[in-house]
């Protein structure tokens, strides 16, 4: 996206504001006191330009407690026809869920995730979609800090000419492995749980000398 | 707001007490605020004495052990899994804590706050009673029941009760013991004492011409001997429990059980017409109900042949686990755990294959052999710990191929991820059936060890040393068998291969230094600790390995055993050899007992915990390591360019 298509830093909305000012606070280094957001985006399809967020969903983890309180589901309303949208569109019309628009929702999950670390599978994808939400709206690009979960699970991993480290591991396999239940796979809150889960097992596996750190875990 | 992640904790909630009973709405409500916790194996949840939590636990996945610390020892009460809830009764008498609760294994909890779910206990009269009953059914233990809040009758459905096959237990006839320790009325109180001191008993039956008279105890004794109410020259009779509970043979456990809550006694004599009037026959004690309740290899052999879900599986292995560690404490010679052991989780493998072959909608294309590898594989493995397995199957026609392998992927699919759910955590290096790599027709593994006997890198030689220790699990011997001869034939007088093989044996150096300091941990997590696995038991094993290759025997993967054979086949090497069969024993025993105190695999030592004796013994074994290990550079003319 072009720059000057973005709104002057003093043009920008007050939730912006708002959610920018919350980075001037440091973020603690023991991995206890840090506010994780695990999060997953429900897209048409897998073009970050193109396709567009169906849903959002996250759970909020702190002290190594999943907060179920401290959750966010939203839908989202879609202005086009695209045929991926049907069986969403299915769900929200017989559950009667509420929708809001694109910019309603990020404006929601801006003021939800505040400096919180996000974590996400393949975080990549579902950052990058959101920026591109952003972008639309003339906003920066999110400002937290992100891990993915495909990289932290690589680091549980042993160190072996057997294995193939560079694998990248499906969200499936490592709810195999850690035998995670795999109900609402594919619902953005469902997949968010299961990573959420998947990520507290993670820090179990990479904590064997009680000494994990925030610092260290940005390095695995 | 929709809320996925919360219907999800109710769907799991709604199928235990007491959540089953709250209505749809406040299941919802309830399940909005929960936390779900995540403790690693070995975590303390809260300890004796602590402050009440604002939450109370139910128990997604994982098992949780509740324990009281009794004299310095630390003493299992009760062991909660998947739905068993804990906690609770504290916050509801606004106490601290009474005993300590520790993840068994890796645990997920959900954690519910008493603030919400009080008020729907005072509203809901079924749940309010399902509490207050589950609070006062005190039995044996008065601080399990009271903390798990748990009906024993809610457990399962009713009619489920009483079924033969289940609590079968209780009404087995209990054990009686046939040597019973008995004196005259007139003897000394002193002289009775050193009686049961020899015998290592904890009572003595006072007779008249074989009739039962009276009873004395070790309890007795606290009572009336220690508090100075009566001299040791007093006889037995002034102090004795007269008349004697008598019941005649064919008791029941629960029978028994229940007399001796009744009477509060520990003792209960048999007689010939089960009263005091005729001859004794046997006595039975409390505490050899509880020996045969859970240490009991046969009773756990046929749960195991009987089980019906991965479940109960999972609880019989906690089972075995316990079985260990009476063996340990009893002191029985290690190839005797080790067999048993050996024999109860070739059992549980098994059970768990032949259940999975029946959830498959077809039965097997062909024959196939499920081989277990490493510890299991060398009938080593007491504690749990990885599962390295693998998969030959016969050779099919090649259109079939991919196919037939498709059949046994799926079945291996299936058994790996159930042995984990029982406690065998996958490998790490991904050695598994279920691994397209290992999941092999009978000409593709020979294709595959004629490359790695061919052309032996390291990688290469670890796969060899991993897959020359298998154990056949199940299935068609025959397969594994030629597997086996096709080994030896390519390794036969194939120098190479062994000086490759012999190096590797020899990686891991002598495990003592050379002022006769043990060799620690330089760093990682593990710094300063010592490693008995890489340093004492891979070396032997490596050894033993190596050595049974290359006099070609086939069917022999226990280090030990190895070892024994070798002596034999070796006359002029066999103290050598007899001693590292006797090594690796001491070794393996060290690394269980270590382990089961730690719960963890044993494999990292504290030297600072060891008492002398036990390090010189620990030497003592590494002496044989490095003597072998002398003897291989010879034999195979190792250059130590590794």
């Amino acid at each position: 996206m072009l720059d000057f298509l973005k709104k002057k830093p003093d043009n920008l909305p007050d939730f912006w504001k708002d959610y920018e000012a919350k980075f001037q606070e440091k973020l603690p280094e023991e991995i206890s006191e840090t506010r994780f957001v695990v999060f997953d985006t429900e897209t048409t399809g897998f073009d970050i330009k193109k396709d567009r967020m169906l849903s959002i969903g996250a759970v909020g983890i702190e002290n190594k407690s999943i907060n179920i309180a401290d959750g966010f589901e939203e839908y989202i309303l879609q202005e086009t026809f695209n045929p991926k949208t049907v069986k969403i569109h299915g769900i929200i019309q017989n559950e009667r869920i509420k929708t809001l628009s694109e910019e309603e929702a990020v404006k929601a999950f801006l003021k939800y995730i505040g400096n919180s670390v996000l974590v996400a599978h393949h975080a990549g994808f579902d950052v990058g979609v959101v920026n591109e939400a952003l972008s639309r709206m003339g906003l920066p690009r999110l400002k937290n800090k992100v891990l993915d979960t495909v990289n932290l699970y690589r680091g549980t991993r042993i160190i072996s000419n057997l294995i193939n480290r560079e694998k990248s591991y499906s969200l499936d396999e490592i709810a195999e492995t850690y035998n995670i239940d795999t109900k609402d796979r594919h619902t953005a809150a469902g997949d968010a749980f299961i990573t959420a889960l998947a990520f507290l097992t993670i820090l179990g596996k990479l904590n064997t000398d009680r000494k994990l750190n925030l610092k260290k875990l940005f390095r695995i | 707001m929709k809320n996925t992640i919360a219907s999800r904790i109710a769907d799991f909630l709604k199928n235990y007490p007491p959540f089953n009973l709250l209505k749809k709405e406040d299941l919802l409500m309830i399940s909005q605020q929960v936390k779900v916790k995540y403790l690693e194996k070995g975590k303390l949840l809260f300890a004796e004495g602590d402050i009440g939590h604002k939450r109370f636990y139910v128990v997604n996945k994982g098992a949780i052990s509740l324990e009281r610390d009794n004299e310095g020892k630390r003493e299992t009460i009760d062991k909660c899994d998947e739905g068993d809830i804990f906690g609770l009764r504290p916050l509801f008498a606004k106490e601290n804590y009474l005993i300590n609760a520790i993840a068994e294994e890796e645990t997920i909890l959900y954690a519910i706050p008493i603030k919400k779910f009080k008020p729907l206990t005072e509203e809901n009269k079924e749940v309010g009673n399902f509490l207050i009953q589950s609070f006062a059914s005190n039995t044996r233990n008065p601080y399990a029941e009271a903390h798990k809040g748990k009906l024993i009758s809610d457990k399962e459905p009713v009619e489920n009760q009483y079924k033969p096959n289940n609590n079968l237990f209780e009404l087995q006839p209990a054990p009686v013991t046939r040597k019973v320790v008995m004196t005259s009325p007139e003897t000394t109180i002193k002289k009775a004492a050193q009686l049961m001191s020899k015998k290592k008993v904890g009572s003595v039956l006072v007779v008249e011409e074989n009739i039962p008279k009276g009873i004395v105890t070790d309890e007795d004794f606290r009572d009336m001997v220690a508090t100075g109410a009566f001299g040791i020259d007093t006889p037995v009779s002034r102090i004795m429990a007269s008349p004697v509970i008598c019941y005649p043979q064919g008791l029941t456990i629960a029978q028994a059980q229940l007399t001796m809550m009744k009477h509060h006694i520990n003792h209960i004599c048999i007689t010939e017409d089960g009263t005091p009037n005729t001859k004794v026959v046997g006595i039975l004690s409390e505490h050899d109900i509880m020996v045969s309740e859970g240490h009991n290899p046969s009773v756990l052999m046929k749960a195991i042949q009987r089980s019906s879900s991965t479940n109960e599986l999972k609880k019989i292995r906690h089972k075995i686990t316990l079985l260990l560690r009476g063996f340990l404490a009893a002191n029985i010679p290690l190839n005797h755990i080790s067999k048993i052991i050996f024999e109860l989780n070739d059992a549980t493998i098994k059970r768990i294959i032949e259940r999975c072959i029946k959830k498959l909608p077809t039965p097997p294309p062909c024959d196939f052999t499920w081989i277990s590898l490493g510890s299991q594989g060398r009938k080593e493995q007491l504690l749990q710990t990885d599962q390295d397995n693998a998969l030959i199957f016969e050779d099919v026609p090649q259109e079939k191929l991919e196919e037939t392998r498709a059949y046994f992927l799926e079945l291996s699919r299936k058994v790996n991820k159930r042995l984990n759910i029982i406690g065998y955590e996958f490998c790490t290096a991904e050695m598994m059936a279920k691994n397209p790599k290992y999941c092999l027709s009978l000409s593709e593994w020979k294709d595959q060890f004629t490359n790695w006997i061919i052309d032996p890198g390291n990688d290469e030689i670890l796969l060899c040393s991993i897959f020359f220790d298998f154990d056949i699990s199940y299935g068609n011997v025959y397969l594994s068998n030629a597997l086996a001869d096709h080994i030896f034939s390519l390794t036969k007088d194939n120098r190479k291969f062994y000086a490759v093989m012999g190096a590797t044996t020899l990686r891991n150096p002598s495990p003592l230094g050379f002022f006769r300091q043990f060799l620690l941990e330089e760093d990682g997590e593990n710094k300063d600790f010592f490693d008995i696995k890489k340093r004492g038991i891979t070396p032997l094993t490596d050894a033993g390995r190596l050595l049974i290759l290359y006099h070609q025997v086939k069917n022999i993967s226990n280090t030990a055993e190895r070892f024994e054979k070798l002596a034999q086949l070796e006359p002029n090497n066999k103290e050598l050899f007899l001693a590292c069969a006797y090594a690796s024993k001491v070794l393996l025993k060290f690394r269980t007992q270590h382990g089961l105190e730690n719960r963890n695999s044993g494999r990292f030592i504290d030297l600072e915990n060891l008492s002398k004796e036990e390090k010189i013994k620990l030497k003592r074994c590494f002496k044989s390591i490095r003597q072998v290990q002398e003897l291989i550079k010879y034999r195979f003319e190792v250059t130590p360019y590794i």
